[in-house]
């Protein structure tokens, strides 16, 4: 099957159930598109597929095939999307790990709704688990980018 | 020198890190330090030293020599090695910030490397104990001065002035009267031929002329990587040929496999080499459980392979483990009389006098890390040596234990240590990294990355210790707490290393039960018989968690007893400022968190002063919205002072949500204030999921729970977003204390204590669920 990931064409020839996360990290060594849950419940995984944000553990190759992926190291050419600007100004991460995905998320958002309410940033964000408590930062830096959107 | 390449994809490949140090070293850039110095000798009373610590206590103590640490190369750019792990708390960046600050260097000059796991030559890397800053702000402060010292005497030598006429400045050293200069790139070479000045000839810099310490200018070093995805954790190493495997192993902790389908996992396709690994018996230390390994072509290969394996177990002596009939029978031993930990005054005569005697139980479940990135080991195991990639905590302490598995040399195991996606304890205990390296020598050498699933993560953890605390204070006539009675009954982490101690060990013990710092005459701390049925693991903040949630609890229903304001009933508890030495009249011995008594006692003053300024913070006593409350709490842990104002809204439904949380914290100097609000912020949403989710329960031997659904921790939105960190303000000279635990003890005290101010109920056993009313 053929699919683009970050506006590249790649073919992948193998079991159409496996998710896409593994294709990503496993295949094309895109580990920005972290492993947290397997199961859709952490958001790690969070890619878009045609703009919207998906979790990549759930979505099989099957369905993705002949649509186009990004992933966060196709998010910006330069790192310097507007949610990712804004992270960094809000000095958002601590361990990092999950940090990819909320990224991803926080960008599908304002990518569908340029000026959230603050209860559809938190709804929207809700998927997408810190444990290490970063969430009024997270909450901030989806803000601060909705403002400059 | 050798060091993983956080910054790479490929990180074998890529070994541009490597080859700019050996350049370096070519080059002759590097500062070298010819002097074996003893280990701790900062702690021994040179004039660089301003307080003791219990580093030197530490496996490899500390090493401050700028040979070991710092690397300069022609074109100025500085290489500061960074030897703990990082897994949020932002040592990484602040350890390598005191050196370069000490150094005088530009900070966008400078670059960060990992080093791997050596102790001997780095000093103790075991990132743990909130230590990182509390430990080593000092040898990193005369690694830097050192460092700056050499070269303005290169400086010298080149010009041939006095050293009196030349200063380090900004990346530079300066000719005071001339005003020339030359760049650090410039003076690598000739620096590298200076013998290191001796400790005693160290100046350090004055807290005034810091540019970075203290001011919380300075963003983590791996920030730009982490809002790109290109920051490297153990679940993302790549080696080339490398195979991927996952591991069955034995629902009960101490279980066997007697059968499984080898055949049937080589079926699926990619599916390489099904290996079985074999159980260590208790205590274990950090040793596998166990169980069948599939190792295939990629990671989704090898789970399909582990779905057909069929595994039949041997549930072995743990199948019975039950945590509700294990909660009624540390229910009975709490009831009881107990061991006695700390005794003063006649605890049994006063409670018998007593005009009135209050007593209340406490309860806290299992609690399980549940790091964002599983765990996860790459492992290279041949030709007599092996490599490790693996998201450890210890790496020191991984290459020792990697060595003694494969009958190896330390000298022969090299660990990398990757970015951590949460430690929280759980990475300390590098059982992934060792079934890596047995699978790696299985495959005759082929490297293979372990991979833990979130329910292989959940239902095989260290688990942070169930407990039961049964309090009892006995009041005189005129209502003043005359007996205080604690009974803390909970399973020992230290099973995993000893015969079982069936009750809470010394280390256990002083956090937060034998140093109790109350103001009562007649105090008795005991512990009751709990024997562990599983593996117990400390988690951030550990055994501070159950103690001031029961201790501080308790205090506030004796407020509410006698109609008293709880801030101003628990100043009266803590009692006037003055240092309470427990040492005296402690059974056993009194652990203050490995450090010396002199420099770290126990201040009431300094908790006073927290819970002062938290309440001052929060407006106490303010007029408040229907369904709110505030509540407050104090913990001393890691040698800090932490008090939390929650403020609570309960709704009509019973719902809660934290809309405010006050924290003023004394943690001594702070090196990065930025990072040590990003603790508190987070210590509060961890304390908050404690309070309202977090359970881990066991039945038949087995965890119940297996993923997000049924282990829950707290989303964005639930709590907690407007977490507002109140710093005391020390100089220099008052000693760093920990961070990145101490902000986690008071939070569900405080959270409960508030929502019987807002509701009159008070709780008891957690977790509450996310409804006062559930």
């Amino acid at each position: 099957m053929q699919l683009k990931v970050n506006k590249q064409d790649r073919k992948f020839e193998g079991d159409p159930q496996m998710p896409l996360l593994w294709f990503l990290r496993d295949e094309l060594a895109l580990t920005g598109t972290k492993f947290g849950c397997g199961v859709g419940l952490c958001g790690a995984c969070t890619v878009h597929v045609d703009g919207k944000a998906v979790r990549a553990c759930a979505t099989s190759m099957s369905d993705v095939a002949g649509h186009a992926v990004t992933t966060i190291e196709g998010l910006s050419p330069d790192g310097n999307h507007p949610v990712q600007k804004a992270w960094r100004a809000h000095n958002v991460p601590q361990c990092g790990y999950c940090q990819p995905g909320q990224i991803m998320q926080g960008a599908a958002l304002l990518n569908e709704k340029a000026k959230p309410s603050d209860e559809e940033i938190q709804s929207t964000m809700s998927g997408n688990i810190c444990r290490c408590g970063c969430y009024q930062r997270i909450f901030a830096a989806v803000k601060a980018a909705s403002k400059e959107a | 020198m050798k060091s993983v390449n956080l910054e790479s994809k490929a990180i074998v490949e890529n070994v541009s890190r490597r080859n700019l140090l050996k350049g370096v070293v070519a080059a002759g850039g590097l500062v070298v330090a010819v002097q074996a110095l003893p280990r701790n000798a900062l702690a021994d009373g040179g004039s660089v030293n301003q307080y003791a610590t219990g580093a030197g206590g530490m496996p490899g103590g500390t090493v401050w020599d700028p040979h070991t640490f710092v690397a300069i190369s022609p074109d100025g750019t500085v290489t500061i090695v960074t030897h703990r792990s990082e897994m949020g708390t932002g040592s990484r960046t602040s350890l390598p910030m005191v050196v370069a600050d000490e150094m005088e260097c530009d900070w966008a000059k400078v670059k960060i490397i990992q080093a791997p796991g050596d102790e001997q030559k780095y000093g103790n890397q075991d990132t743990d104990g909130s230590r990182s800053i509390r430990h080593f702000i000092q040898p990193m402060r005369a690694c830097g001065a050192a460092a700056r010292q050499m070269l303005e005497k290169a400086a010298a030598l080149t010009w041939g002035v006095p050293d009196t006429e030349v200063r380090a400045q900004n990346h530079k050293v300066v000719h005071v009267p001339s005003g020339k200069s030359l760049g650090y790139g410039d003076l690598a070479v000739a620096a590298s031929a200076l013998p290191t000045p001796s400790l005693k000839s160290l100046s350090l810099k004055s807290s005034a002329e810091f540019r970075y310490i203290g001011k919380g200018n300075v963003p983590i070093t791996d920030l730009h990587n982490i809002t790109t995805g290109k920051a490297m954790y153990a679940q993302d190493i790549a080696v080339p040929g490398m195979k991927f495997a996952v591991v069955a192993r034995p629902p009960v902790v101490g279980g066997k496999a007697t059968k499984w389908d080898a055949d049937a996992a080589m079926k699926v396709p990619g599916v390489v080499k099904v290996v079985a690994i074999p159980a260590t018996p208790a205590p274990a230390k950090f040793a596998p459980l166990g169980g069948i390994a599939v190792i295939a072509n990629n990671t989704w290969a090898a789970l399909r392979g582990r779905e057909a394996l069929n595994v039949q177990w041997n549930d072995g002596p743990n199948k019975d483990y039950d945590s509700a009939v294990f909660k009624e029978g540390m229910a009975a031993q709490a009831r009881k009389p107990g061991k006695i930990e700390r005794n003063e005054g006649d605890i049994d005569g006063a409670l018998a006098g007593a005009a009135k005697v209050v007593s209340h139980e406490y309860y806290i479940p299992h609690g399980h890390h549940a790091t964002m990135e599983p765990p996860a080991a790459t492992a290279k195991v041949g030709g007599g040596k092996a490599e490790i990639w693996a998201c450890v905590q210890s790496p020191g302490g991984t290459r020792g234990d990697v060595a003694n598995l494969l009958g190896m040399k330390e000298a022969d195991v090299t660990v990398n240590v990757t970015l951590l996606g949460g430690g929280f304890g759980r990475k300390s205990k590098c059982d992934f990294a060792l079934e890596a390296a047995i699978l790696s020598r299985e495959l005759g050498g082929t490297p293979v990355k372990v991979v833990w699933t979130r329910e292989d993560d959940i239902r095989h953890g260290f688990y942070h210790s169930v407990s039961y605390q049964h309090v009892t204070a006995g009041l005189d006539k005129n209502n003043k707490v005359v007996a205080w009675r604690h009974r803390s009954v909970s399973p020992s982490l230290m099973s995993n290393f000893m015969p079982d101690p069936k009750r809470e060990s010394a280390l256990e013990l002083g956090l937060g039960l034998i140093d109790t710092p109350f103001d009562v005459p007649n105090l008795r701390l005991e512990t009751g018989e709990a024997v562990s049925k599983t593996r117990i693991g400390w988690f951030r903040s550990v055994n501070n968690i159950p103690h001031a949630f029961a201790m501080q609890s308790m205090v506030a229903e004796l407020a509410a007893e006698l109609g008293r304001d709880p801030k101003d009933f628990l100043l009266e508890m803590i009692g006037p400022a003055r240092i309470v030495d427990p040492r005296k009249t402690v059974t056993s011995e009194l652990w203050n968190y490995g450090d010396p008594w002199e420099t770290y006692p126990i201040d009431t003053g300094r908790l006073r002063r927290v819970v002062e300024r938290a309440a001052k913070e929060a407006g106490w006593g303010r007029k408040l919205p229907a369904g709110h409350g505030l509540g407050i709490a104090v913990q001393r842990s890691f040698l800090t002072y932490v008090a939390s104002v929650v403020e609570v809204a309960v709704a009509a439904d019973g719902s809660v949500s934290v809309p405010r949380v006050d924290t003023a914290i004394d943690a001594g100097f702070i090196v990065n204030p930025e990072r040590v609000r990003s603790q508190v912020e987070g210590a509060a949403v961890m304390g908050l999921s404690i309070a309202k989710y977090t359970e881990i329960t066991f039945k038949n031997g087995r965890v119940e729970q297996g993923n997000f659904n049924d282990y829950r921790v707290l989303r964005i939105g639930e709590g907690a977003m407007d977490v507002r960190t109140h710093i005391i303000e020390a100089g220099i000279d008052v000693p760093s204390s920990g961070v990145g635990e101490p902000g986690v003890p008071p939070f569900a005290p405080a959270f409960f204590n508030a929502i019987y101010a807002a509701t009159g109920k008070r709780i008891r056993n957690l977790p509450m669920g996310n409804s006062v009313k559930a």
